[in-house]
């Protein structure tokens, strides 16, 4: 579904990705793990359209190469960001909406509705708190509210930028289960970690990225059990671990 | 009772002008919401819209028509300016922006030199002249279609920003331009739009003064520091930060013109802009920094 052939990012003349391949098929969920500033939020960005990039890159056979980020989210692919990036003084509602600009021209109200639905099923709190101020919520809720809003492009790929960050495990536990719903209700997922035990825990595959390059991938499961995997998320020298192979 | 009503009397003009402070602080705010630039061309639209209006109002003599004409014209000279002068910038950085805004003012003001030369030209008031006796003081009719429509159009733009989904991107765009651009929002549309906003905000405020001062080419640039200043009196980026601020800006610059000497009136805007920076730079109702 996501193909990512040897992608390149660049901030200015600085690469912070290297030839990068990986893919995402459908219906999976796939993790990225990697330390602090391995490249994790500039991929994401890259594949959204918010970063300069070479390589190849493609999402359900269409090339997203020069794509603006706001035509990308309209192909069925939507990113919640790393430190959710709410519209912190508008409303949980407005938020929402929000999440679904592109949706309002070509699609009918109720379409757009039926989706609020699905998303108030996914985290009931939202809809308690409709008219509070994004920004005032807790950071448990914000990340909520961060996914929800994604969801409401109704994406058929879900990008999520380390939805744990700063949240209690028992929270993260539950946001990570309301992935694992997600997928069941047929939406692909590409979530990028820090935190690679749990992450591990959901994903069917991973990937481990490391200064900008591609080190390790394998099926979840395996890296689980991969003791390296624990160093090389740790941000470990690649070589100092493969050379003891 | 004596002090009373050249009190109520200053009152008047001061809400007068700072009505049309506002509108131009609200166009200021509108800009730098969207891009983070101060647009010092925004004078220049308030001149536009003065000198258009009068000279549609010469060829077809309505002033509905002069107004929406006027309106539409400087919209779309605010839309042509962030088109050709600002958007191709290749490293689009605020300062390089600012000085192309200054640079545009400089070149708006001496193409409408050429046009209209150096003239004042009168524009009739909306409702005829007599005044109306308000207790001791007078009103004139043009006075209450300033503030009238001032305060129509304050009520229409908080309705945009509040409750249609255009507006609403908007203030995403100025909250996170990055999550914006996420959920689907075209953020160089919301900045276009920012422009043909404020350039319509603007004009309206031209036509609204022009039977009140005349319409000449070089009113823009008092008029848009004066707008600048009450936008930073009340807080930049905040619609009622930069409704108080013209209101509180008009009311003193009466003030001191009544009660000391007209020589004054300019000092009274830079005066208020310094306190304000010093004592509470975030502005009277806070907007960003
Ligand atoms: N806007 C930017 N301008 C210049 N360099 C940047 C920019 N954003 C990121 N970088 C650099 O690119 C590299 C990768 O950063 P990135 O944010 O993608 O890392 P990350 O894996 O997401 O890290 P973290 O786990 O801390 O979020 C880092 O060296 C970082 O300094
Ligand atoms: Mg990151």
């Amino acid at each position: 579904m996501l193909k990512i052939k040897n992608l390149s990012a660049y901030y200015g003349s600085v690469r912070a990705l290297s030839g990068v391949t990986m893919h995402v098929r459908e219906g999976e969920i796939v993790t990225l793990i990697g330390a602090n500033s391995a490249g994790k939020t500039t991929l994401l960005n890259a594949i959204c359209g918010l970063v300069r990039k070479d390589g190849d890159l493609a999402f359900a056979g269409q090339s997203l190469m020069g794509l603006a980020p706001e035509v990308i989210v309209g192909l069925g692919l939507s990113q919640v960001p790393e430190g959710r990036q709410l519209f912190a003084p508008m409303t949980v509602a407005e938020n929402l909406e929000l999440g679904a600009y592109r949706r309002y021209r070509k699609e009918s109200k109720a379409a757009i509705n039926a989706d609020l639905e699905r998303v108030f099923q996914l985290f009931p709190r939202l809809k308690d708190r409709l008219a509070q101020q994004a920004g005032t919520m807790s950071g448990g809720e914000q990340q909520m509210l961060a996914i929800g809003r994604a969801l409401m492009a109704r994406p058929r790929l879900l990008l999520l930028d380390e939805p744990s960050l700063g949240l209690a495990p028992i929270v993260v536990e539950d946001i990570l289960a309301r992935l694992s719903q997600l997928r069941a209700e047929g939406v692909t997922i590409l979530l990028v970690e820090q935190n690679a035990r749990v992450a591990l825990k959901v994903a069917d595959r991973a990937y481990v990225l490391e200064t900008g390059r591609i080190i390790l991938s394998g099926a979840a499961a395996d890296l689980l059990q991969d003791r390296q995997v624990t160093r090389a998320y740790l941000g470990r020298d690649y070589k100092e671990f493969t050379e003891g192979r | 009772m004596e002090n009373f009503a050249p009190l109520l009397q200053y009152l008047i003009s001061g809400l007068t002008n700072g009505a049309i402070y506002a509108l131009i602080a609200l166009g200021f705010g509108i800009i730098y919401n969207a891009t983070t630039i101060i647009n010092f061309a925004q004078g220049e639209m308030v001149m536009l819209g003065a000198l258009c209006a009068i000279s549609i109002y010469h060829v077809a003599p309505s002033l509905p028509l002069a107004f929406a004409g006027a309106v539409v014209l400087v919209t779309c000279v605010g839309l042509v300016f962030e088109r050709l002068a600002l958007r191709p910038v290749k490293d689009p950085t605020p300062i390089a922006l600012i000085i192309i805004t200054v640079g545009g003012a400089v070149l708006i003001k001496g193409v409408a030199m050429l046009i209209w030369g150096k003239e004042a030209y009168a524009l009739p008031p909306f409702s005829g002249n007599d005044p109306i006796h308000l207790g001791p003081a007078t009103i004139l009719p043009q006075n209450l279609w300033v503030l009238g429509i001032t305060a129509i159009s304050v009520l229409a733009l908080e309705a945009f920003f509040r409750l249609t989904l255009v507006g609403k991107a908007m203030r995403a765009c100025a909250y996170n331009t990055r999550a914006a651009r996420l959920v689907g929002i075209a953020a160089g549309r919301m900045v276009q739009l920012s422009f043909g906003l404020s350039a319509a905000l603007g004009a309206g405020a031209g036509i609204l003064i022009a039977p009140l001062t005349l319409g000449v080419y070089d009113m823009g640039t008092m008029l848009g520091l004066k707008g600048f200043s009450a936008a930073i009196i009340g807080g930049l980026g905040s619609l009622a930060g930069g409704v108080l601020g013209g209101l509180v800006l008009g009311v003193a610059e009466a003030l001191a013109t009544g009660f000391i000497s007209s020589g004054y009136r300019d000092a009274v805007a830079f005066l208020l802009l310094l306190l304000v920076l010093f004592l509470r730079p975030q502005g009277l109702v806070g907007g960003r920094k």
